[in-house]
């Protein structure tokens, strides 16, 4: 049992850019971020131990060498895409309650804006994702080559099945341009949108509009895990791991065949990390739901619990995630309004609003929290904060 | 069947292991999947062992090629150069009488006159030397 035995201690962000770009590599810019984290929990680069990089964007270790961590004992990659950062989480908790390490680092980032597209990515890099021979024998001959258009075929027959509503996706990317506006950090910072402007917005791949998706983005993120014992003694409070849990759909490496369409990683995973942190989806104060696309959060809404399936098109309407809603989601503005650093700036936000440190979009008297990745086909993650 | 095209510079799938029986197939002129030969399930794409029942047994048994369009999306931005000149266009998840789904496109049918339930039939179509696409068309009954 994972319970509260591990807990966040250092959260860290680079800026977030798009044109010119970072100007630094992509580990350069992962560093920084990664530094940053280590300053925060108030340690030395050389007390870690436990590395978790993001697949595909940087190795233990080179991390480890980089930053003189003579004594790494914990190193491991997990290959879930944007789900990753959640279940290194996880994962970081299980090796630092086990006693396998001591301060865990996860970092994340990339050029995703100046570098490489991750718009491409399936086609250029077919080890990227779980289904890479699948995808170039059965979808990219027919034109299915790109993230927005496997999950356009998720919210297609959603929308289908349950009466979800164009102007339900627009109420996701309106949201979190909403809290957006509440975070100088935020890209789309000092940009409201409309309804009017979201349905105006040109179709990329229907239902799939511009502002459906979310900003390929140059940044990075990063942040440290240590036992409940050895966070006591560090400089700020800590964020326990109440429960965290990571699952795949099924099956997870081909998207058009699953017996039940709608299930996704999160649908094992959440009700497994409710069960491991004692508390139920009413008791959550806020949560960070990975939007890589508007739908992707009103699926994940579903499958984590919070509304039963089919519902969540009528939990996002009206305020509903929006702060002072009934589960205010992405207070940073997420991916798509902050930026899209992988997923890691989603717990970086948590941490923020347990430790208090929101500012102007804090979460009255937060105390549980939950963030949750999404990565690849559907593969999902996590995990229930508390303060 | 339809003409061979000369010019088709897209991605075309690798004709090795068990994806490429499936094209090798598709380019005799018929649409076959798997079907376990214990249990009795189709399945598609091609796998080693059934996922029912763990059987090794299994024969490419020919599809009607009949079925109905299960979801879709209209690509209106093409997000890879080789399908550029294509947009807007619409891949979709067609679902077989055999119960098996797969991607495809549907050949004679613009993205707007698309619905799900929609019924549609095989419509082979030659890509390259040696790749024949299983695309679809509407049904016409």
């Amino acid at each position: 049992m994972l319970r509260d035995k591990a807990c966040i201690v250092g959260i860290g962000e680079t800026p977030f850019c798009r044109k010119p770009g970072s100007g630094l590599s992509e580990m350069g810019i992962q560093l920084q971020a990664a530094l940053a984290a280590i300053e925060d929990a108030g340690l030395k680069p050389a007390q870690i131990d436990g590395i978790l990089p993001f697949p595909n964007v940087g190795k233990s270790e080179a991390f480890a060498a980089e930053l003189g961590c003579s004594n790494l004992r914990f190193a491991a990659t997990v290959h879930m895409g944007g789900a990753a950062p959640v279940a290194s989480l996880r994962a970081a908790a299980m090796a630092v309650a086990s006693g396998v390490a001591d301060y865990v680092l996860v970092p994340g980032g990339w050029n995703g804006y100046s570098g490489a597209r991750v718009r491409e990515t399936a086609a250029n890099d077919l080890n990227s994702i779980p289904g890479g021979a699948i995808a170039r024998d059965f979808y990219l001959p027919f034109g299915l080559t790109a993230p927005p258009q496997w999950y356009a075929l998720m919210a297609r027959r959603h929308m289908h099945e349950f009466g979800t509503t164009e102007e339900q996706l627009g109420a996701v990317a309106i949201a979190m341009r909403r809290h957006a506006q509440l975070n100088p950090a935020a890209l789309m910072y000092g940009k409201p949108l409309t309804m009017e402007q979201y349905l105006a917005s040109p179709m990329i791949s229907s239902p799939y509009r511009l502002f459906d998706c979310s900003l390929e983005t140059d940044g990075g993120a990063a942040f440290v895990v240590t036992s409940a014992e050895r966070a006591r003694d560090l400089r700020q409070d800590p964020v326990f791991i109440m429960g965290a849990a990571a699952s795949q759909p099924y099956p997870a490496d081909e998207i058009c065949g699953r017996p039940d369409f709608h299930r996704i990683g999160l649908s094992t995973a959440a009700p497994e990390a409710f069960r491991m942190a004692g508390v139920k989806p009413e008791d959550v104060d806020f949560a960070q739901i990975y939007d890589c696309f508007t739908f992707e959060v009103i699926q994940q809404l579903e499958e984590a619990g919070f509304c039963a399936r089919g519902e969540g098109g009528a939990f996002v309407e009206n305020g509903g995630i929006e702060l002072g809603g009934r589960l205010p989601v992405n207070t940073h503005g997420g991916l798509l309004s902050q930026a899209h650093v992988l997923g890691i700036s989603h717990v970086v936000e948590a941490v923020r609003q347990l430790r208090g440190q929101a500012d102007a979009r804090q979460v009255t008297n937060a105390e549980i929290g939950v963030v949750t990745g999404w990565g690849d086909f559907g593969d999902g993650s996590i995990a229930i904060l508390r303060r | 069947m339809n003409a061979a095209r000369a010019d088709h510079a897209k991605p075309l799938p690798a004709l090795t292991g068990l994806a490429g029986e499936f094209y090798r197939w598709c380019a005799q002129g018929e649409l076959r999947f798997q079907r376990c030969e214990d249990c009795g399930r189709h399945r598609h794409v091609p796998r080693e062992l059934c996922a029912h029942c763990a059987s090794s047994k299994w024969v490419w048994a020919r599809s009607s090629g009949r079925g109905m369009v299960f979801s879709w999306t209209d690509v209106v931005r093409p997000l890879h150069p080789a399908f550029a000149e294509d947009a807007p266009y619409a891949p979709v998840i067609v679902e077989l009488d055999e119960g098996v789904r797969m991607l495809s496109r549907v050949v004679d049918c613009a993205a707007g006159e698309l619905a799900i339930g929609m019924a549609v039939e095989l419509a082979l179509t030659q890509v390259s030397d040696e790749v024949w696409l299983p695309y679809f068309r509407r049904s016409k009954d």
